[in-house]
């Protein structure tokens, strides 16, 4: 299975990025093997528009199962629903952290976008 | 004549010079009011027997049976208003610039268009017909402010006075409203963030190589930094507004500058002459 958390750094104990379509990129867990690779979302940094959906674009094609975040706008909970993501809310910390919790099962799946768009 | 009143920075009076400007002319005129996310000329021209058009678009509308999810349309799409993630797209009409290029590059004929609506037009008159008041305003959450622009300037006819309320800042909704225009007025006031909004809208009307001139509202308040860059730049300073008590009052009564401060109507009325006489040009 792999794990997608958006994070402004590139290893498991960077922070998780508290904003989805807007950050800097995405480590990718793989929980078989115990790897990660990391996916830069640096165009959508300053796009004005869409951000959420090109973001959500960009986690899906990485082929990860499930994707934790801190939020997730209207747009991009549509695509990531759309691509069968499966959607857990995190309140920050680490990456490595958020992580582990989801595996203990102490997270919470997200069944609705929790902020309205460019909140 | 078109006379298209920015700024750069909001709150400046373009909506108090652009009605000065109507309300002074001889002739009759059209009050344009372009601000279509927050038309408020209306409030002061109050106009009379109006009539409302809906301001529609087209946006693509995939038929799922024909879709072969290729993907080409979303790939096309630079605004992400089509995404396809292997499956047929899902389609963002608040992003839709309504540009018909997923209906082009579709190779299996697969996208129609339907028609939404983003706004309205509100058409009448005001001041016992003199004055032709056209407002657009745009639909709550709907972000796409330019085809408002474009149905409230089709009101417009050739050959006559007409004055263009236009948005603030210097985006897209700017541009759409000044494409066209004879000639700008650019209200600023004299504050550090009005010279530094000036200073951008200076730069967009010379890229769009368009005359205009400056109107200094609250011109006795702040300091002299907009003075000084405008004899720096060689631009014109076309009108002075007095900071005044009485014109707050009647503002927030629905009145116009000219019921606090009656003496500027001869000036406003002759702007469009000087204009024509390229007194005021840069």
């Amino acid at each position: 299975m792999k794990i997608a958390v958006p994070s402004p750094g590139n290893t498991l104990e960077s922070d998780v990025d508290s904003r989805f379509g807007r950050a800097a990129g995405f480590v990718v867990y793989n929980t078989e093997d115990e790897t990660f690779v990391v996916t830069d979302n640096n165009q959508n940094l300053n796009a004005a528009q869409g951000a959420g959906i090109q973001a959500a674009q960009n986690v899906a094609l990485t082929g990860a199962d499930v994707v934790i975040a801190p939020s997730f706008g209207p747009k991009a909970f549509r695509v990531l629903k759309a691509a069968g993501l499966k959607t857990f809310l995190c309140s920050g910390g680490t990456v490595k952290q958020t992580i582990e919790d989801y595996i203990a099962g102490k997270l919470s799946e997200s069944d609705a976008a929790n902020v309205e768009g460019h909140w | 004549m078109r006379i298209a009143v920015a700024s750069g920075k909001g709150g400046t009076g373009k909506t108090t010079v652009a009605v000065a400007l109507s309300l002074a002319a001889s002739e009759p005129v059209l009050y344009a009011d372009c601000d279509v996310e927050e038309p408020n000329g209306s409030i002061f021209l109050r106009p009379e027997n109006e009539r409302t058009e809906e301001v529609l678009v087209e946006i693509p509308e995939i038929d799922e049976a024909v879709c072969t999810s290729c993907a080409a349309c979303a790939r096309f799409c630079q605004f992400n208003a089509l995404v396809s993630l292997g499956t047929p797209p899902l389609v963002f009409p608040e992003l839709c610039h309504s540009c018909g290029g997923c209906r082009i590059v579709c190779p299996s004929g697969a996208i129609s268009w339907k028609n939404v609506s983003i706004g309205e037009i509100a058409i009448g008159k005001s001041d016992r017909g003199r004055i032709s008041v056209v407002q657009g305003k745009l639909n709550v959450g709907s972000s796409l402010a330019p085809p408002v622009i474009r149905q409230v300037k089709t009101h417009i006819p050739e050959d006559s006075l007409c004055v263009l309320d236009c948005p603030p800042g210097t985006a897209c909704p700017v541009i759409e409203s000044l494409n066209g225009a004879d000639y700008v007025l650019l209200v600023t006031e004299p504050t550090p963030f009005g010279l530094h909004d000036l200073k951008l809208a200076v730069d967009t009307v010379r890229e769009l190589s368009l005359p205009f001139s400056v109107v200094i509202n609250r011109c006795d308040e702040g300091n002299d930094g907009v003075e000084n860059y405008c004899a720096g730049e060689r631009i014109h300073i076309i009108a002075r507004i007095p900071h005044k008590r009485s014109m707050a009052e009647a503002y927030s009564r629905g009145g116009n500058l000219f019921d606090a401060i009656p003496e500027m109507r001869d000036l406003f009325r002759d702007i469009p002459r000087m204009i024509e006489r390229g007194i005021a040009v840069e």
